[in-house]
């Protein structure tokens, strides 16, 4: 195909053109305080049918162990890192915790079928659109906020970021991007029946974020 | 039949379906508001509009230079560029991908290029299970029939005709006209092919150069599923996707979400770098990149029309179409329908085969109002209706320039000259025109087909204007 990128870029580069960038620079946003990036990461995310809880930071498995079992969730995915170690010793009743510490093919089928529920922290959150940011490793693989039915995610409430750009340039992303990063707000979602919406078309059908301050 | 008969064709049997038309009606109304809900502020939406304006012009004025290094960062990262002049071009290299791993089974998420390139067809003719698994799109897959919005692709259908079809196609599943139970089956259904696809096909909305990233915007997390669960990812997008920096993307985003569908973001923004690296547990172990050419680059010779190429298919210039609103998509027959379609489908296809598109638009210009990147539809599409009729066609220009030229409307336009501009034969014609007014000739097509000929006035406007008292200027 060398040829046919030879010949694009030549076209391309046969018509330079200099279009006018009326680049302007926007005036920052006025910096919200810590209280105000909770409040509106909480309503930005309830606004698109996601679920914030704020706890202490010590306390997310006090709540796991009381909501896991009333909700009927039991069977629990949890990844290899920090986060899926202490579920993994929490022993919370009527939970059967599996751990994905094997690559996706040999257990597929499993994946998609007899999980109800992923348990993962997160990269950071984005207040102006209730959004959380995950960087999935090796730790805590991609399908794991994809595929159950249930995601919850764990957010360090210091990590809350005002806007995108902010987290871009905070985050040094411009250095380089790890294999997956996702910006998630709300559970999966469609309107492609009559613009009527529906959750958990094809991802979780709900977001859990439990947000620890 | 000339190309005009065919679509004007299309066009009465879309005007004749009162469903379609409710189905549309109802869908845009709800779009448009939604859209508007996002800005409320005037002020902030023109400058964001002048900024997602100029990022995109930067990068289309480095695209040569930004599509190098892009394809440096990617290669770097591990995924593999592939380039296309033609449609042709792309199916035949992604099908060389696929055989070569001896994949036979694909899921897709939703991508306006591989429909531009009818990539599916391609692929079934040659053995491999193409499935769709955007709901819409899957929905237009057991139809049959392309989308009709590129955004929401199945919008003009109604929920007991999606009904039909899942019933039809997955008899197993019990009947429902509910939308939350039709997507609970979808779900059931598309999570056994995901559970044992070989590839996965997807779009590209952002290409980004400086970190060899490509980023895809959706809400289902078919787009994700797709990317994320098969052994092979490969991405088709079109050469002018590129941006610059990281950095260019948030404004594009937010300008995207709000003016497709009235979203402050989307559900997912799916941001790939890199193949599965050592030690991770999932993600496909090969990602590749088809660049698609297919006549973008040829758009760049003409100072005006390249405009048309900033644009990032937000489907806002349709929502706001009063054509397209009571027509719909499929009467336009080419893959991009309504406003930005009239536009860029003559001049990837030729004036020859689709310039009849440019004669559905009432040049009202909201789509150039709504426009996030400020491309100047209206004025771009009356350019190609100037370009339709060229007499002296020139080598540089859109394909089949001059096509549309009728001898009888060039000669008609050439007799009125003469009179407009002559001002004792204008003032001879005036006198008969009013005089003469009762006498009209008896056509009756076009315009005339619905509605009577209006009788001209008993004065002409200029005796009119005096009488109210405007002076001769």
């Amino acid at each position: 195909m060398s040829s046919a990128r030879d010949n694009i870029l030549q076209r391309l580069r046969g018509n330079r053109v200099d279009l006018e960038q009326p680049e302007q620079n926007i005036p920052p946003l006025e910096a919200w305080s810590a209280e105000q990036r909770i409040t509106r990461f909480t309503e930005n995310q309830e606004a698109v049918h996601g679920e914030v809880h704020t706890l202490p930071a010590d306390q997310w498995i006090d709540w796991l162990a009381k909501e896991l079992p009333k909700r009927g969730l039991h069977q629990v995915l949890t990844g290899t890192g920090d986060t899926g170690n202490q579920l993994g010793a929490s022993n919370i009743e009527s939970c059967v915790f599996h751990q994905y510490d094997q690559p996706i093919e040999s257990w597929k089928p499993e994946l998609f079928s007899q999980i109800d529920v992923a348990i993962t922290g997160s990269r950071c959150g984005i207040a102006e659109t209730g959004t959380l940011v995950l960087m999935p490793d090796r730790d805590e693989p991609r399908l794991m906020s994809l595929v159950p039915p249930v995601h919850i995610a764990l957010l360090d409430a210091t990590k809350l970021y005002q806007s995108f750009a902010e987290v871009i340039e905070e985050e040094r992303w411009a250095d380089g991007l790890p294999t997956n990063t996702l910006l998630i707000s709300g559970p999966s979602k469609t309107a492609d029946i009559e613009q009527t919406l529906a959750y958990g078309i094809h991802g979780p059908k709900q977001l859990i974020t439990l947000l620890l301050v | 039949m000339n190309q005009y008969q065919a679509f004007y064709q299309r066009i009465d049997k879309a005007l004749q379906n009162d469903q379609l038309r409710r189905n549309f009606r109802s869908a845009m109304d709800g779009i448009r508001e939604r859209r508007l809900a996002q800005f409320p502020d005037d002020r902030e939406l023109q400058t964001l509009r002048f900024q997602a304006k100029g990022i995109r012009n930067r990068s289309l004025s480095r695209q040569a230079e930004l599509l190098e290094r892009l394809e440096t960062k990617l290669t770097e990262n591990g995924i593999q560029v592939h380039w296309a002049e033609t449609p042709l071009q792309a199916n035949a290299r992604i099908h060389e991908i696929l055989e070569a791993e001896q994949a036979t089974s694909v899921v897709k998420g939703k991508s306006m290029v591989s429909e531009e390139t009818d990539l599916n067809h391609y692929l079934e003719q040659r053995g491999i299970e193409v499935i769709e698994s955007d709901l819409g799109e899957y929905i237009l897959q057991m139809a049959q029939e392309p989308p009709s919005h590129i955004i929401v692709p199945a919008i003009h259908k109604n929920r007991f005709e999606v009904a039909e079809l899942f019933q039809k196609f997955h008899p197993e599943q019990p009947y429902t006209d509910d939308v939350d139970e039709l997507t609970g089956c979808a779900r059931q259904v598309l999570r056994k092919k995901f559970a044992y696809a070989d590839a996965g096909i997807s779009g590209v909305n952002f290409a980004v150069a400086e970190t060899g990233t490509l980023c895809l915007v959706e809400n289902e997390g078919n787009g994700r599923l797709s990317t994320t669960a098969p052994r092979i990812h490969i991405a088709i997008t079109g050469i002018e996707k590129v941006v610059e920096k990281l950095s260019d993307v948030p404004p594009l985003l937010e300008i995207l979400t709000k003016s497709a569908t009235g979203q402050p973001i989307t559900t997912y923004f799916n941001m790939i770098s890199r193949p599965r690296q050592p030690g991770e547990k999932d993600g496909p172990e090969q990602v590749h990149l088809v660049l698609l050419d297919n006549g973008r680059s040829r758009i760049r010779n003409d100072d005006e029309l390249l405009d048309t190429l900033r644009c990032i298919r937000c489907g806002s210039c349709m929502n706001h179409c009063p054509v397209y609103v009571h027509v719909g998509g499929h009467a336009y027959g080419t893959t991009y329908p309504g406003p930005i379609g009239i536009l860029l489908e003559p001049q990837r296809l030729g004036i020859d085969k689709v310039g009849s598109l440019t004669s559905a638009c009432t040049l009202c210009g909201a789509c150039g109002e709504v426009c996030p990147v400020r491309i100047p539809l209206p004025k771009l599409i009356n350019r190609l209706r100037a370009e339709a009729v060229e007499a002296t066609p020139g080598d540089n220009g859109v394909p089949g320039t001059g096509a549309l030229r009728s001898r009888s409307e060039a000669l008609i336009w050439k007799l009125w000259k003469q009179i407009y501009t002559r001002s004792r034969i204008y003032s001879a014609f005036k006198y008969l025109a009013t005089r003469l007014r009762h006498i009209k000739p008896p056509i009756s097509n076009g315009w005339t087909r619905y509605r009577p000929i209006p009788t001209p006035s008993s004065k002409p406007l200029s005796e009119l204007a005096r009488q109210q008292g405007y002076d001769d200027e």
